[in-house]
Parts: structure tokens; C-alpha cells; sequence
């Protein structure tokens, strides 16, 4: 719904792509660049309005793997960037993103899953990029990936999204949902003093003394940005800290292992799930994004005919909680895994439960959500 | 308390903007939680189209209708499509220029000619303000005085009047029959 001068720090009744726009403002992002695309438009086009009002530049760009660029680009150049997308741009964006990790530059892609592959279902829901935002760009890294059960979520999780990528500098995915995206709740904006904003962390040393990959605090290393009279070198090929490329194995054997242990040395500050009724659950239920929403309706079913059904919620599924899903597998019968898709956490989720416990997967193709009473019907079905 | 609302009619009607205003009166005028949800097609004007909103005092998981307590209907279409998902103690809501129903909805019904009344006014699209106001009296699932400010809070200020007077239209409107 067209909402011009949305006043900030308010309540509003708006949808998941307004919430995340203007939560990406108030993060700090000044800069958007991308090619709209159904069920993501409503980022852009709140952005194309927001953004000039905030001194930010807004660019649509001829397509998804230049708007990836001109991100990276306005990044180093000292401005907080983002793109939003769907499944069909995601794809295109895949080398960049890739770009981005390799020259660890922090920003945020949001994908709106509709039902895919290829063009799909333009309009209606999908959860089946989640193995995409993990693997869908060559070589080996790891990520940082969120997904968001509400507009007010949506609203929180770009502000950690953007915190996060600054903090390790990698690209951010918010894996949200055509229906997140589209439908309308009460969202809070709060005023930006209550928010914490993670800022850029620039380096302290002069020209001469700065090299621009030296490993610091978590082993992300500091940034400068373009003008500052700073010689640097950025590039997508294998580089040591001064940036210079090197196509040998010792420089391989130096960048790779630090760029993944960003993320795998840390992955216990980025456990994010939320655990509802699972004290006594015999079953829980696993989900994310707007299927996380139903499982908490099926428990709550399920608790009115004295089951003992529990759900997790995943909030950050990449780095993927592995401990909080064993720890859970040890002392319930069943895990059911449900997502919009033919199957893809469900690996996760069975490679993490390490055999404790029965690990049940019911997907939907997409197009629609599962249904509370199929999923309730499942839950009777495990064995006791 | 939870109601389930389904709104349906055709792209143009304001179908969606009406889901938009009774979402917005119960969160931000009434303090409750309501989700809107719509039918998101490729589709726009003159094809069928349909709002789902969900009103609450406690806190709302599912976002589909699943047992749907109003009906508001203002195309043929949009009533055969979803009058047989309300519950037996639902109330319809018709435009009665544009929906015939079946005999055997003849208990929940409340007719209003809103795009009639619409039309007298100046402009048929504040049809769906007409209802509106005439669900505001006879659901009581929103207060006429939210509802104006949430109007008030969308509606341009060289379209308010216009609106509200449809509003109250609907309101005021000596109702044909209740159940």
C-alpha cells in the first residue's frame, strides 16, 4: 500500500518489503541498485522514494548481475549498499555475491522466494533458494543467511543483516517469502537510539601502514574506503593481505581458511533460532520464513488434543545451528522438517541429528502453504 | 476473539484498499493484531481479486483463513468463489445490485446497493467505503470512529470528504433484512 513520507518511529500497518526498506534505511543503507522483480518490487519502489529523501542514491540497473555490481562498488566507495531480488535474479547474482565474499565486502541481498525453478510462480510463494543462498556460487565459503516470519521481523532482521555483514564483512542473505513480503501487519518502527547500528570499521592507520586483507578482530580485517588516500587493491582472485594477487597454493592456503573461519570460528555468536513449547515435546516441528508460522498454529493444535508437539524456529539458518538441532534430537522421538520446497534444510537437519532421533520431511511445492491439519495428521503418525 | 474476514470482488472495486483500512483500524486505531493477506496474481483491474484479513486480540500464527466469519462480496464471481468456505454463523455482507445468492445463505445475509449509493454520491469506487460503514454497524468488529481515522490517515485530504460520506452512507443505511 502507498504510504508517501512514512513518518519513522511509529506504528505503522504495512507490509514486509515496506518494513524491510525502511529498517534498511535506519540501518545506515544509502544505496540500492536493482531490477525489480515480483515479489520484491515493493523494496525498490519504496526505496526509489526513501532513499533521495535520505541523501541515498537509488539506481535500477539494466540487471541483476550489474546491480550486484554497483553495490560492491558503492561499498567501497564508503556507502552502506543492498539489492533485492527473487529466485530468477538471485541466480544471476550468484558470481557476484561470490565477488563479495571474496573481497569481503559487506552488503546485503534480499531474495524474496516465489515458487520456482526458472520463472515459476512469479506471484506466489516459494522456499526453495535455501541450498542456493548456501552453495549457488563456486569455490568454498560460507555465508550468513536469515529468513523472516513477519513484516515486524523482516523489520529486525535487515538491521542484523546489515550488523552482521559489517561485523564479518560477507554478504548478508535475507531469505524472506512472497507471503512475508506481501502481507500486512502492525509493524513498530522503534526511534533509531533504541536501535543498535553496527558501524563500518574503518582502519586507524595511516597510508603506508594499512595493508588491506591483515587479519584483525574476529580475523575480518579493517576497510578504508576509495579517496581516502589509501592504495589499495581489491579483486576476486587469490590475494594476500596486501591484496595483490597470487595464483599459488600458499596464498590459497593463507585467504580461504581465514575467509571461512570468519564464519565457522564465530558460528556460536550467530545462532539465532527461537524454541516454543519444546520443554516437554515428544515431537518439533523445524521451520523458517512464513512456514515457521503454521508449525507454531499446528502446536498449538496439537497441545489442545494433548499432544506434545514443540517447534524450532530457525532464524539464522546459514551458518545452520547444528548444536540446538542435536541437543533437541537427544530427547525428542521425531524431528518433522517443513518448508516450501522438495526437501533441502531437511538435510541439514538430518545431518545435525546425527541418527538421535527420527527425522520426518513434509514439503510443499510451492504456490501455497502447508496445511495446519496435514501437518497435525503427520505429527499423529510418529511412532511412539 | 478472532475473526476471519473475506473480502472479494473485482480489481478496481477497492477490494484490497478496503482489506488495507479494516487491517489498519484494528492494529493502529483499535490496538488489536490483524494480518492481511491477498490474492496476488499477475492480474488488475476487471479481473477477480481478494483480501483475507485476520483480527485478533491475541497474536496470529496462520495467516490463511481457515474457518471465515464475514463475507464481503461485491462481484457474482467473488461470492461463488468463497461463499461456501464461511461458517454457518457467518455474516455476508452483498452489494445487492451485484450478488445474487444461493437459498441456502439466506440466514447470513445483509444486503446494502453500496455501488448504487456510490454512484449518487459522485463516484462508484468509494463503494467499498459504503460497505464499510454498513459492516461497521452490523459486525461490530470495528468502531465507526476508528474507522474515519484510519480513512482520514490514507485517503488524500482532496478525497476525504468524499469518503467519509460514503462511510456514513453505510453507516445510516436502513438495512433490507437481517438474519
Amino acid at each position: 500500500m502507498k504510504n508517501n513520507h512514512l513518518p519513522l518511529s511509529q506504528s505503522h500497518f504495512i507490509n514486509g518489503n515496506e518494513a524491510c526498506a525502511e529498517a534498511a534505511l535506519l540501518a545506515g543503507c544509502r544505496f540500492f541498485a536493482g531490477y525489480p522483480i515480483t515479489p520484491s518490487t515493493e523494496i525498490a519502489e519504496h526505496l526509489a522514494e526513501r532513499l533521495p529523501e535520505v541523501g541515498g542514491i537509488f539506481i535500477q540497473m539494466e540487471d541483476e548481475i550489474a546491480s550486484m555490481n554497483a553495490v560492491l562498488g558503492a561499498v567501497w566507495g564508503g556507502l552502506k549498499g543492498m539489492s533485492a531480488t527473487s529466485g530468477p535474479g538471485f541466480s544471476l547474482m550468484m558470481e557476484n555475491i561470490g565477488l563479495a565474499v571474496m573481497t569481503e565486502t559487506p552488503c546485503v541481498v534480499v531474495d524474496v522466494q516465489r515458487g520456482g525453478p526458472s520463472t515459476g510462480l512469479a506471484t506466489l510463494v516459494g522456499q526453495g533458494d535455501m541450498m542456493q543462498a548456501r552453495w549457488g556460487s563456486h569455490g568454498s565459503y560460507e555465508i550468513i543467511a536469515l529468513c523472516p516470519s513477519s513484516p515486524q521481523e523482516f523489520f529486525y532482521q535487515t538491521i542484523q543483516a546489515f550488523n552482521l555483514s559489517e561485523k564479518f564483512r560477507v554478504p548478508v542473505l535475507l531469505m524472506a517469502d512472497e507471503m512475508v513480503g506481501h502481507m500486512s501487519e502492525k509493524v513498530v518502527i522503534p526511534p533509531i537510539e533504541k536501535l543498535e547500528i553496527y558501524p563500518r570499521r574503518y582502519t586507524l592507520k595511516p597510508p603506508g601502514e594499512y595493508k588491506v586483507y591483515q587479519r584483525a578482530e574476529n580475523g575480518v580485517p579493517e576497510m578504508v574506503k576509495a579517496g581516502d588516500g589509501y592504495r589499495i587493491h581489491v579483486t576476486g582472485t587469490t590475494h594476500d593481505e596486501r591484496g595483490y594477487p597470487f595464483m599459488n597454493e600458499e596464498t590459497q592456503k593463507e585467504l580461504i581458511p581465514r575467509l571461512v573461519d570468519k564464519i565457522r570460528k564465530n558460528h556460536k555468536e550467530l545462532i539465532d533460532t527461537k524454541e516454543f513449547f519444546t520443554e516437554d515435546a515428544e515431537v518439533v516441528l523445524v521451520g523458517y520464513g512464513i512456514t515457521a508460522r503454521t508449525l507454531r498454529w499446528v502446536a498449538h493444535l496439537a497441545r489442545e488434543k494433548n499432544l506434545k508437539v514443540g517447534v524450532l524456529k530457525l532464524n539464522i539458518v546459514w551458518p545452520f545451528p547444528d548444536e540446538v538441532v542435536l541437543n533437541l534430537a537427544k530427547k525428542v522421538k521425531a524431528l518433522v522438517v517443513c518448508e516450501i520446497n522438495m526437501g533441502q534444510m531437511v538435510r541439514e537437519v538430518e545431518r545435525a541429528a546425527k541418527g538421535f532421533c527420527e527425522v520426518k520431511f513434509m514439503g510443499h511445492p510451492g504456490g501455497g502453504m502447508h496445511s495446519p491439519t496435514d501437518i497435525l495428521e503427520a505429527v499423529q503418525q510418529v511412532k511412539a | 476473539m478472532k475473526t476471519e474476514i473475506r473480502i472479494a470482488g473485482l480489481g478496481g472495486q477497492g477490494v484490497i484498499l478496503a482489506g488495507y483500512i479494516l487491517g489498519k483500524t484494528a492494529t493502529i486505531y483499535q490496538n488489536k493484531h490483524a494480518t492481511l493477506t491477498q490474492s496476488y496474481g499477475p492480474e488488475s483491474r476487471g479481473s477477480a481479486c481478494s483480501a483475507c484479513v485476520i483480527i485478533s486480540d491475541e497474536e496470529i500464527f496462520y495467516p490463511h483463513l481457515t474457518n471465515t466469519d464475514v463475507g464481503i462480496f461485491m462481484s457474482q464471481d467473488g461470492y461463488h468463489k468463497f461463499n461456501r468456505e464461511a461458517k454457518d454463523s457467518a455474516l455476508l455482507f452483498l452489494d445487492s445490485d451485484l450478488v445474487k445468492p444461493e437459498e441456502k445463505d439466506a440466514g447470513k445475509l445483509l444486503f446494502i446497493p453500496a455501488t448504487q449509493i456510490a454512484e449518487k454520491l459522485g463516484k462508484k469506487i468509494v463503494a467499498n467505503m459504503v460497505i464499510l460503514g454498513f459492516l461497521a454497524r452490523h459486525s461490530g468488529i470495528v468502531t465507526l470512529e476508528a474507522l474515519r481515522e484510519a480513512v482520514g490517515s490514507i485517503v488524500s485530504k482532496k478525497h476525504l470528504e468524499l469518503n467519509l460520506k460514503a462511510l456514513y452512507q453505510g453507516y445510516n443505511y436502513q438495512v433490507e433484512k437481517v438474519r
